[in-house]
């Protein structure tokens, strides 16, 4: 049995604010059923002595010293903002969403 | 709508309070947790930012490595562990308070956890508070709903974003159930969100101000019958950002929720926000598959390692624990246990400590706080500190009453006066004209007026018939009603007249 179903693309789509059609999740839950399907076989094939991991570059503490660098100006930082008021991003008023 | 609620009495007779506090602390280090803009609060909107802030694509981020260091340092101080290996992980949510779609986190693996407070309740009881884990995180950016009712978003038409407080480091303390409190509940919420405070103040990983934001409480009440184990259905209450609201929103949370258990029906688990002008909560949303938040590891950032020796280091840092501060302040200043325990319960320790060290005594620091202050902030209905005091303020009107320029009805005048935001103490003394009539304006009037009226006896004491002094010292006693000091009028009269006594 596939790891994931119709409904659990349902549910990741309207999650993920995409509006997908029966269609396209008929098609997407057998997509992602195989690409789910092989990362458990990739799972299999790690022992229970090779540790998750959530970085391919054995690297750790990549740190930066605590100095202020550059900043924008409001300007800049609202160049690409669909919609600006008094130095301010303007945004619909969102209450289902807390 | 207002929801029904029971008398604190009469649910504390049925039902037994569960408590549980997520306390957000900003920390105050100089750039924000995973960019080089700087962390400062209240400036122009939108300036405090750079692309990282934004959440612009293909940007990185780094780890501010005094953010580390300040998280270790508070998981410390609350007796937690450090974690020798942890991460950062996305908390995945679609809401224009972060730009990126969303809010890089811990989740499994918080940088300190299983660690515990005791609390000191204002009888000197001692309760512990058990901590669940405490994990870094970035601030939100701020929104402000317009249009629809006073800045609510209920009826919002649109919200303004600013990003400056987007990314600033924050850590999450999360308490484990806390059981046992009883009617003292809402105490211990204030105590224990107190003890948070004081504790990232003292380390100074904070600045601590409540008013800015920069330790938010969210707390979460659960009632129960008495004798059962399992825990009722809880709220969150949010937005709890004073200590007063604190107590009073948990003491409400507990009122609304023996109501509704009461009438039968299930207490609904969800948000809920609290309004400081009401003393009340309002429903904010159900638990809902918008929860669903999909973490995952962040791929951006690598683990972070916390060598032991780097623990031990921050460690040797750290400063006196409040507990220890408390009795050394109480030593220092001579004050009993009981005036030392009013003078904590006030919240106002620290003012006493910040007016001594601006030169008052500490019987001095002790008057005024806990005399005038503390019987103006309860009329105002804020915490002492929040009144705007300043320590420079109450050292200016105690030399002033020490000096004899004002009596002590009149330094009550002119603090209001300064609270009124009328100026200096100076000023308002000035300006007011509230000094003391100086002793001896009126008495050389007075002995100038007998003077003149009896010539013959001034000449007598001119010439060395001291003794005749009686009459005139007679005379500006009656024209002051008996109110001047007798020795003093005499000496004056004698300086006056350039006769040694």
């Amino acid at each position: 049995m596939a790891a994931i179903n119709r409904d659990d693309v349902a549910h990741l789509a309207r999650l993920a604010h995409i509006e997908m059609s029966a269609e396209e999740l008929d098609r997407m839950a057998g997509e992602l059923a195989v690409i789910v399907d092989s990362v458990k076989s990739v799972s299999e094939a790690a022992g229970d002595d090779v540790p998750a991991t959530s970085h391919p570059i054995p690297l750790t503490n990549v740190f930066r010293e605590d100095v202020v660098g550059h900043t924008f100006t409001a300007e800049q930082s609202l160049s690409g903002a669909p919609d600006a008021y008094e130095g301010r991003f303007k945004v619909p008023a969102i209450l289902d969403e807390d | 709508m207002t929801d029904a609620t029971l008398s604190f009495e009469e649910a504390m007779e049925k039902y037994d309070p569960v408590l549980g506090f997520e306390v957000h602390v900003e920390l105050n280090t100089k750039t924000k947790m995973f960019s080089s803009a700087p962390n400062v609060f209240g400036d122009e909107p939108n300036t405090n930012v750079n692309e990282v802030d934004l959440g612009m694509p293909g940007v990185l981020p780094v780890v501010n490595k005094t953010a580390i260091e300040s998280s270790i340092k508070i998981g410390l101080a609350l007796n937690c562990k450090i974690a020798e290996t942890c991460r950062f992980a996305r908390k995945n949510y679609f809401y224009p308070d972060t730009p990126k779609n969303f809010q890089t986190s811990q989740y499994d693996e918080p940088i300190a956890y299983d660690g515990y407070l005791d609390i000191e309740l204002s009888d000197g009881t001692m309760f512990r508070v058990e901590i669940e884990r405490a994990h870094m995180e970035e601030d939100a950016g701020k929104l402000t709903h317009m249009g629809g009712a006073a800045g609510r978003i209920q009826g919002a038409d649109y919200s303004l974003v600013d990003y400056n407080r987007s990314g600033v480091p924050l850590v999450e303390i999360v308490t484990k159930p806390i059981q046992g409190a009883g009617s003292r509940a809402p105490e211990l919420a204030k105590a224990y969100v107190a003890a948070v405070r004081e504790i990232v103040k003292n380390l100074g990983v904070s600045d601590a101000k409540m008013e800015r934001g920069n330790v938010r409480c969210d707390a979460n009440v659960s009632l129960r019958p008495h004798g059962r184990e399992r825990f009722g259905i809880r709220s969150e209450t949010k937005n709890v950002n004073s200590l007063r609201a604190v107590e009073h929103a948990v003491r409400y949370e507990i009122q609304r929720h023996a109501a509704v258990l009461d009438s039968g029906e299930p207490v609904i688990q969800e948000t809920r926000h609290w309004h400081e002008d009401t003393r009340s909560t309002t429903s904010g949303r159900a638990k809902s598959d918008a929860d669903d938040y999909r973490y995952f590891p962040e791929p951006d950032l690598v683990p972070i390692v916390a060598s032991r020796e780097w623990v031990e280091e921050l460690r040797a840092t750290l400063p006196e624990p409040p507990a220890e501060r408390r009795k050394r302040l109480q030593a220092d200043w001579g004050y009993s246990d009981l005036e030392f325990r009013d003078v904590v319960n006030a919240g106002v320790m620290d003012e006493i400590e910040e007016t001594i060290a601006a030169g008052a005594t500490a019987t001095v620091a002790r008057k005024w706080w806990m005399g005038e202050i503390v019987g103006r902030a309860k009329n105002a209905d804020v915490d002492p500190g929040q009144l705007g005091v300043k320590p420079e303020t109450i050292v200016e009107l105690n030399k002033m009453v020490e000096g004899g320029k004002i009596n002590n009805k009149m330094a009550a005048e002119v603090l209001d006066g300064v609270l009124a935001g009328e100026g200096t103490p100076a000023e308002i003394v000035e300006k007011r004209g509230l000094a003391v009539v100086s002793d001896d304006g009126p008495l050389l009037e007075a002995i100038d007026a007998a003077l003149a009226a009896q010539p013959d006896v001034a000449d007598k004491i001119r010439g060395g018939k001291v003794q005749a002094i009686g009459a005139i010292v007679g005379g500006v006693m009656k024209a002051t009603r008996g109110q001047a000091d007798a020795g003093r009028v005499r000496e004056l009269i004698l300086q006056k007249l350039g006769v040694e006594g």
